[in-house]
């Protein structure tokens, strides 16, 4: 018995020193900025850095973005190029997997091993801003009226608050991606511009076999790709509906009918027209690549991998077909800065970021990777926008849209579920809109109450 | 097993105190000395981030600011108001009622048939334990192709006359097609446990039943399984924590759909955690599962492991 009551007070011991362990560390949160500063791997891994003899005193900067092979080796280079130009300061470059980017980001920044600019996606930066980890853009060398006078207007998703929190180099845009042979073979002529032509072409371009399964799309649907953004920069706005409110605290999909009409738009090809259908070979980007699917709405990344991947591919791109306006969908990856870079490093990190959004660095972007430059000065040039492929992503610049999101995960997945109601659980199209717009708003609200209480 | 080491050292280091060291308690000091040095490892990377779990748990914390403020219990009653979570609770329980029984008959099976036979014995033993040793992403892949809606098997079905089948898009098949790659997975290791049980049975009891008339109907009932029995308890176990776990085949299939028919728990959590940032309600979530597995673990090893005489 005695025993028993002894292991008892041990554990009881033991977990109270864990928990008290557990506390302590705790409040070392605040050393990541020390550690942050002392740094010294980064000067050992550039030999030519003792080399060099500048008077002034030798920075080194981190920067962060995700692994995409074409992106990571164009940075590489400018790295290089920007070193020569600023000979006391280095650049380190470190990537991550795109799927657990988000994870290693916020795996290491606690652990003190936090980046100097940080490339992130648009729809990201709301959670990053929430949770104070970002800094405002320097007020004199990003001065918000020459952003909002030199930069395409879906820029402003990166305004948070009144001040911008991150500048791209480049943005993207979504446009109908066709494939010439399938066109050819069902005689259409002309590009679908309106919201019914588009209809009626996919109808022509479907192929289906004896069994009533798809052999050919005849436009792509896949609620997890593009989709969305299709529906909220898309439909909605073309149809006369809005987003959001100014505020952004509130979601007007159903203010006005134009939210449902765009909603059951959308659903329409896939439950009326049955066009195309979620899952067919994996998704819709897939589909179209490997020829089946006629028609496509995809973003000007996707030239890059086909370019790469499919070369063969017989295809064209034109502009998102439109009902009573135009909008299309937009968005970019931008670069930030975390809130404890400062002094020496801040300078470093700023002049850095004034590299990556000159016009010689978005040129060698559209080159390379294929997205197109964020500012108007440098995307209005002829070359690009006369081009066959980079045309159609450009022209449709002027009237982008890039919405503000919450957490992109989270809407997206509320939307994919919404259209899984209708086909799936057949629950009417009207129902599962209402829900959709009441748990979106759920969303915001939530988000909202935490912004509110911390103020 | 734990425990019993514990009320040894407890034991032993009173013993210390009282007088000076014998060659016999040195002898066990040193033993002890050894054992502990694991023991520590799995103190400072098991214990540890538990407590500490707790501790986040009563915190609001976002992962990427410095900030934890104390909130009680707000995180729990907010995980127990998502309707998400519970449905998370909801089908990480399936997988478990789904899955355990599943890798237990299913590895029981393929362990008596390898048992009953003697050419190829090694070979298939290594067929059955290779999905094993594959990869989670990779197994989860070839299933998403061999499921896709125009993939393999609804071409086959298709053939047969048959519909085409949701399969990993439907909410009501993908929570069962999930769990039964989890069990196709592991059936190698469930066969390996219980080849390891067979063997240890007695050749005699069945040849005295054989005697006694007895068909293999009834020498399996009344000699296999209850001699068997141990090795269950610990497959059960093992198998329920595993299963309570299950998160990779979950992620890399579904991700959690169709409309989160295939979240668990932990799925749950890792969302929490990694993809919205919210460390003080993934803490709760885990604190409640931890509690899950306690009390399931605790249950089982009363109810199952019962002393079995021959």
């Amino acid at each position: 018995m005695q025993n028993k009551k002894g292991i008892k007070s041990i554990t009881t011991l033991l977990a109270i020193i864990l928990v008290l362990a557990g506390c302590s560390s705790n409040s070392s949160g605040s050393s990541n900025d020390k550690k942050e500063n002392a740094k010294p791997s980064n000067a050992a891994t550039e030999p030519t850095a003792s080399e060099k003899s500048e008077p002034e005193k030798e920075v080194s900067i981190e920067y962060w973005q995700y692994e995409f092979p074409a992106k990571v080796e164009l940075i590489d280079e400018l790295i290089t190029e920007f070193q020569t130009l600023h000979p006391n300061i280095k650049v380190k470059q470190t990537n991550f997997p795109y799927d657990q980017y988000n994870q290693k980001v916020a795996t290491l920044v606690p652990a003190g091993k936090g980046p100097d600019i940080i490339n992130l996606y648009y729809g990201w930066l709301p959670k990053y801003v929430a949770a104070g980890y970002l800094q405002p853009l320097p007020q004199d060398s990003f001065p918000t009226a020459e952003i909002e006078k030199d930069y395409y207007p879906l820029v402003e998703a990166a305004k948070i608050d009144g001040s911008y929190y991150a500048i791209p180099t480049a943005v993207r845009t979504l446009a109908l991606f066709y494939n010439k042979d399938l066109l050819d073979k069902a005689q259409i002529k002309e590009l679908p511009t309106t919201w019914e032509q588009l209809v009626e072409d996919s109808i022509k371009l479907t192929e289906k076999d004896a069994k009533g399964q798809f052999v050919v799309e005849g436009l792509a649907w896949e609620p997890g790709a593009q989709l969305h953004h299709w529906y909220r920069d898309g439909l909605l706005p073309q149809a006369g509906g809005q987003d959001l409110s100014e505020d952004r605290r509130k979601i007007l999909w159903a203010d006005t009918p134009a939210g449902l009409e765009a909603f059951q738009y959308l659903l329409d090809f896939a439950i009326k027209h049955k066009v195309g259908i979620n899952g067919f070979y994996e998704n819709d980007s897939n589909a179209f690549m490997n020829g089946f699917a006629a028609l496509n709405i995809d973003g000007s990344f996707r030239l890059g991998s086909i370019k790469k991947d499919f070369a063969n591919l017989n295809f064209g791109v034109a502009p998102l077909p439109s009902y009573k306006a135009q909008s299309t969908p937009s968005s970019f990856w931008a670069n930030a800065i975390p809130k404890n870079v400062e002094g020496d490093k801040l300078k470093a990190a700023t002049e850095f970021l004034k590299f990556l959004t000159s016009k010689e660095v978005q040129e060698k972007w559209v080159d390379r990777i294929g997205e197109l430059p964020a500012q108007k000065a440098v995307a209005s040039q002829d070359k690009y926008v006369k081009d066959e492929k980079l045309g159609p992503f450009i022209t449709q610049l002027d009237h982008s849209r890039a919405h503000f999101f919450i957490d992109e995960t989270q809407e997206k997945t509320l939307f994919v579920d919404a259209t899984n109601e209708v086909l799936v659980n057949h629950v009417s199209v009207e129902k599962a809109f209402n829900d959709l717009v009441a748990k979106v708003q759920k969303l915001y609200d939530d988000y909202w109450a935490e912004v509110d209480k911390k103020k | 097993m734990l425990t019993h080491v514990i009320r040894l050292t407890a034991r032993k280091s009173r013993e210390l105190f009282r007088v000076r060291l014998s060659y016999q308690t040195q002898r066990y000091l040193f033993i002890y000395i050894v054992l502990g040095i694991p023991l520590l490892y799995f103190l400072s990377t098991r214990m540890l981030p538990i407590f500490y779990a707790f501790n986040v748990s009563v915190r609001e914390w976002n992962l990427l600011s410095s900030e934890k403020p104390f909130v009680g219990f707000e995180n729990f009653s907010t995980i127990f108001s998502d309707e998400i979570f519970s449905k998370s609770i909801l089908n990480t329980f399936k997988f478990v009622l789904i899955g355990v029984p599943g890798q237990l008959i299913a590895g029981l099976a393929v362990a008596l048939l390898l048992q009953s036979i003697y050419r190829f014995r090694g070979f298939f033993r290594t067929i059955y334990f290779i999905p094993y040793v594959t990869s989670i992403v990779a197994v989860s892949w070839v299933f998403r192709w061999i499921l896709m809606r125009n993939g393999w098997l609804n071409e086959v079905l298709l053939q047969l006359g048959i519909e085409p089948q949701l399969f990993l898009q439907s909410p009501r098949q993908a929570l069962i097609l999930v769990t039964l790659t989890m069990i196709w997975q592991s059936i190698g290791f469930q066969m390996l446990v219980f080849m390891t049980g067979l063997e240890a049975i007695p050749r005699m009891y069945y040849e005295a039943a054989s005697i006694d008339g007895a068909s293999g109907w009834r020498k399996f009932v009344h000699i296999t399984l209850p001699l068997l029995n141990p090795v269950i308890v610990f497959s059960a176990v093992i198998g329920v924590i595993s299963y309570l776990q299950s998160f990779g085949q979950v992620l890399s299939m579904t991700n959690g759909g169709p409309l989160n028919s295939t979240t668990t728990m932990v799925l749950y959590i890792y969302n929490l955690a990694f993809q919205q940032f919210k460390m003080g309600r993934a803490a709760a979530a885990t604190v409640v599962l931890f509690a899950i597995i306690l009390v399931l673990t605790l249950l089982q090893l009363k109810v199952l492991n019962k002393k079995v005489e021959y």
